[in-house]
């Protein structure tokens, strides 16, 4: 693993902004089952930033493949690609001040066309398309901007509810710089008719919260003949700045 | 000022974005992220790490993946945020594994890590921060795994000492047996672990 230069400033040492977690959705939402047994039912602990949450681990561009951003083509078979709408997914990751953050991990993993994920335990009746591994992974560049390829994921049925479906989306994973800004989301698609009626998504109170996980259709960035392009957003916990520097742990 | 993204559920699959090699996609990654924290020229006591994670049911769950980040053996991150110097370079300092599907153990081959300085300056004992994913968890669950062995620095350390009662810290402690320590987290019920809100 190597460090990312970035630019020409020096690397933020300072704590981070309180999570709002009435903006998250709660660990435990029994409308989602998969909760009921997993979610903690004590209360959270709380104490300052120390190192070991204010620094986290940085990676290399080295560390990509050509084909990483593009999940069209980096499973496919020599001169094949997976079968779907052509999509491209590019957005900023930003911090809640607004800041670009160059330089960190974005991963992603979806399901294929037909809703199907490639994995044993997938149970859901659609054919597995040959040519989609349904992965990939972008670092963000010197202003925050990621960018991936991909075709658009089907929706699917799923084991909650008797009839359950999640809307299209795809998985991310998302560092920061520091080890709790790490987090877990989906995007999904604007005007997906399923969006309301997913028991996911609907353990998040705040409507607006939920809106910022749409991606929006971006037709000035799509290619004529090619693929769509949607716009999605993602912002990290924001950092408090260290005014004093003989307070190295922060502040 | 902007609102962090709202976190959702990594699902039953988090493998095939995470741990690809492991979920059988290959061909794409040469190697899944976070496989190994150690080579043979790292410094420091090398240990293994390893347990289950726990649901209220009591039964160990098989489709997490654990995140481990932690201090050299001189206390230092291996991050451009260490403003204290330059860690060891041959320890990558964060490690990823998924729990295993038939076992739902999960394992990371390390070093005992450094002390660290508390936000007031105070040395905190050491320690591991974990991050925890899997279907059914809404938002990655923050906790640390001290070790049995340190008992005077776990004593003196801030975090611990902070917890009220001290039968929840004990759930913090890994215990050790021969060169590795056991880290079972449970998820709720009588012995559920500490996690924090940082």
């Amino acid at each position: 693993m190597k460090t990312t230069p970035l630019a020409n400033r020096a690397p933020e040492t300072g704590a981070f902004f309180t999570r709002d977690r009435n903006w998250h959705p709660p660990a435990f939402a029994p409308g989602y089952k998969s909760t009921v047994f997993r979610a903690p039912q004590k209360p959270l602990i709380a104490f300052p930033n120390t190192l070991s949450e204010t620094t986290g681990p940085a990676f290399g561009h080295d560390m990509l493949g050509p084909l990483d951003h593009d999940l069209i083509h980096n499973f496919a078979r020599a001169g094949e690609s997976a079968i779907g709408e052509r999509i491209i997914v590019h957005g900023k990751v930003l911090d809640e001040r607004g800041k670009p953050v160059p330089g960190v991990l974005v991963e992603v993993w979806q399901a294929n066309a037909g809703g199907r994920y490639r994995h044993k335990k997938e149970g859901y009746i659609a054919p597995l398309d040959p040519n989609f591994g349904g992965c990939g992974r972008v670092i963000t560049d010197a202003e925050g901007h990621y960018a991936f390829r991909s075709i658009r994921p089907g929706p699917y049925p799923w084991p909650n509810g008797p009839n359950d479906w999640r809307p299209a989306h795809i998985h991310l994973s998302i560092f920061g710089v520091g080890f709790v800004q790490r987090l877990i989301t989906q995007l999904y698609f604007e005007g997906d008719p399923l969006i309301p009626h997913c028991p996911i998504l609907n353990t998040i109170a705040d409507e607006k919260a939920v809106a910022q996980l749409v991606a929006h259709l971006d037709m000035q960035n799509s290619e004529p003949m090619d693929s769509l392009a949607y716009r999605f957003d993602i912002v990290v916990r924001g950092r408090r700045s260290t005014p004093f520097e003989n307070r190295m742990e922060g502040n | 000022m902007l609102k962090e993204t709202p976190s959702q559920t990594a699902g039953p699959y988090v493998h095939i974005g995470l741990t690809p090699n492991f979920a059988d996609i290959t061909g794409i990654f040469p190697e899944d992220a976070g496989k190994s924290l150690v080579n043979d020229k790292t410094l420091g006591e090398r240990i293994t790490v390893k347990g289950r994670i726990i649901d209220g049911q009591g039964t160990a769950i098989k489709d997490a993946v654990v995140e481990i980040w932690q201090a050299d053996h001189q206390g230092l991150y291996n991050s451009p945020s260490e403003p204290r110097g330059q860690a060891d370079t041959n320890f990558a300092g964060w490690g990823r594994c998924a729990t295993d599907m038939q076992t739902g153990e999960y394992r990371f081959e390390t070093i005992k890590p450094g002390r660290v300085p508390f936000a007031d300056g105070r040395l905190q004992a050491p320690h591991a921060s974990l991050w925890i994913v899997a279907r059914g968890i809404n938002i990655g669950l923050q906790t640390r795994l001290y070790f049995e062995d340190e008992v005077e620095a776990n004593g003196q350390d801030p975090v611990l000492s902070r917890i009220e009662h001290k039968a929840r810290a004990d759930t913090l402690i890994a215990r050790k047996e021969g060169d590795s320590y056991i880290f079972d987290v449970c998820l709720q019920g009588e012995n559920e672990t500490v996690f924090f809100d940082i």
